[in-house]
């Protein structure tokens, strides 16, 4: 597929954009002739219109394998900047029969990509050969599409996880925005590389049950839910076994604000918190 | 003094700033500042039922190296209280050896044991006098006759009062297992097995630690400095052959010997006893 000339659906590259941060000059009433056409010498250069910051993003996804398959995990949550402006936000997708897909960073970026794989499923199903795209293929897809776009300096401003079961292999990997791909057994975007990974790392196994394995996930997304400002107490998580993909309704986790040391914890340092 | 100094010492003392704006119109010039010995660092502390358990691993840093892998980041401040300090070192040091002389002072006094909030509104006055500039961020606890106390502190003078606390660059990992493990009313050996698993975290998951781990248990009682409590990363490499080398590993190509004395010529005097 050619990308070199692919829109997300949605946004219109003329579109004035009233954003503070772009003081570039306005070429709104000027005709262009296309993002990257600079041979009309005539006519002003069409302003850049690569992606240089994220607007509305969401926070980190966890994965890790279990026995039976593989377990995504994200909050519901998007912000724009510092405002946690949308709740209930899926950011788990289905992909066919076999994979599920996790993403943190740009949403609507996001929704492209859905849309690509969308159209990637559609024309595997068409072929109707006996044989289905299968995680290790879409992991292979995401990460030339990714890569592909930061080479033109406009990345899909994502990382992205990516978990699938096929012929009873349980495979999970990751795709950054700039196309830093690798596979392992948990894998965590943004802030949970830092709280979550520590916890994985001492206490995932290899043979740990369904159960087992959501109760390792909820301990890490509690965690996220203190420590990261961005995240808020709505889940989802994603279950992908040799059955298929499952993706569970929203819900919330048990929290205890109620330490008898933060009431009045500046009894004795009055002026510190 | 007929010259005028660019730069005016002010009338009563006190801190000028003019140097540092120059170090940032240096940097922005391209001149790279030195690299400075930090900390990098995980340090912790955990109130339990008893007192205060307070955490630190032994890397330190000067940019990518690591230039000493067993150092102290445990300071003593008072018989009762300790500070753990992350950030630069020379500032941590300095600082804590700074309010531990002051505290000797204000012990003799008051006549009493210090207390812990003592301690702490020193060390927050200063550094927020310097602005942030004396980059240390510090985890102070002990047990005083109010009972037993936890504060982070960090470099521009601001304080937390905490049940437990987490600071440095491995402060992340470390608090992903307080968040996850820790319980009011923690006996002594449940409250070292966190600190310790808390610093192991950091020692594992973050580059700007490493090493072993340190730990000091404060109670009404006592203070106990466990240093070295745990070494999770030995020098398990030996070779089997083992390291003596004797003479004949190495070919020799040529010898050629050269008498020092030759060049000594005794003209008038003695000559210098020997031994």
């Amino acid at each position: 597929m050619d990308f070199s000339n692919f829109q997300a659906p949605g946004m219109y590259p003329y579109h004035a954009s009233s954003s503070s941060k772009q003081a570039e000059k306005s070429y709104v009433d000027h005709p262009i002739m296309g993002p990257h056409n600079s041979s009309f010498t005539l006519m002003p250069e069409a302003p850049s219109k690569h992606t240089k910051y994220p607007y509305v993003t969401g926070t980190s996804v966890l994965g890790v394998k279990y026995k039976d398959g593989v377990l995504l995990a994200s909050d519901t949550a998007a912000s724009y900047g510092s405002t946690v402006r949308y709740k209930s936000v899926q950011r788990l997708k289905a992909v066919g029969k076999t994979t599920a897909l996790g993403a943190s960073g740009e949403i609507s970026d996001f929704q492209a990509i859905n849309e690509l794989l969308d159209q990637l499923i559609t024309n595997d199903y068409m072929w109707d050969d006996g044989n289905n795209l299968g995680p290790v293929e879409i992991h292979n897809y995401l990460n030339r599409l990714m890569y592909g776009r930061r080479n033109k300096f406009d990345p899909l401003w994502n990382s992205l996880v990516l978990g699938g079961v096929k012929n009873g292999q349980q495979y999970l990997g990751v795709v950054t925005m700039i196309g830093v791909h690798y596979v392992d057994d948990h894998v965590a975007t943004g802030f949970g590389n830092h709280l979550a990974r520590p916890i994985f790392r001492d206490e995932w196994r290899a043979d740990m049950t369904h159960e087992e394995a959501v109760a390792l996930l909820e301990k890490c997304m509690l965690v996220l839910f203190y420590r990261d400002r961005s995240a808020i107490n709505k889940f989802q998580i994603a279950n992908v076994t040799e059955a298929g993909v499952h993706i569970s309704e929203p819900y919330a986790l048990q929290t205890n604000w109620s330490y008898k040391a933060f009431e009045n914890p500046t009894a004795g340092a009055v002026g510190s918190w | 003094m007929t010259k005028s100094n660019v730069m005016e010492v002010p009338p009563k003392g006190g801190f000028t700033f003019d140097l540092c704006r120059r170090n940032t119109m240096l940097q922005q010039q391209g001149a790279k500042l030195p690299k400075f010995r930090k900390t990098g660092t995980t340090i912790v502390g955990l109130i339990f039922k008893d007192g205060v358990i307070l955490g630190a691993d032994t890397r330190a840093t000067e940019g990518e190296i690591v230039c000493d892998k067993n150092c102290e980041k445990i300071h003593y401040l008072a018989p009762n209280i300790s500070c753990c300090g992350a950030g630069t070192a020379a500032d941590t040091e300095n600082v804590t050896d700074m309010v531990s002389s002051q505290l000797v002072l204000h012990r003799y006094a008051t006549g009493r044991e210090s207390r812990v909030v003592t301690a702490l509104t020193m060390l927050k006055s200063h550094l927020f006098r310097y602005q942030g500039q004396v980059s240390a961020a510090l985890v102070l606890g002990g047990v005083d006759v109010t009972g037993p106390h936890l504060h982070a502190v960090y470099p521009h003078g601001s304080t937390d009062t905490l049940p437990f606390a987490t600071m440095g660059s491995g402060s992340l990992a470390a608090m992903s297992v307080f968040e996850s493990r820790y319980k009011e009313n923690l006996t002594k050996e449940e409250g070292m097995e966190i600190v310790s698993a808390a610093i192991c975290a950091g020692i594992f998951n973050d580059l700007g630690s490493g090493s072993n781990v340190d730990l000091c248990i404060i109670t009404k009682a006592r203070k106990e400095y466990l240093r070295n409590y745990q070494q999770p990363n030995p020098r398990s490499y030996s070779r089997s052959k083992g390291y003596d080398f004797k003479i004949g590993h190495t070919a020799v190509l040529s010898t050629k010997i050269t008498q020092l004395r030759q060049h000594v010529q005794v003209l008038e005097g003695d000559a210098m006893e020997e031994e």
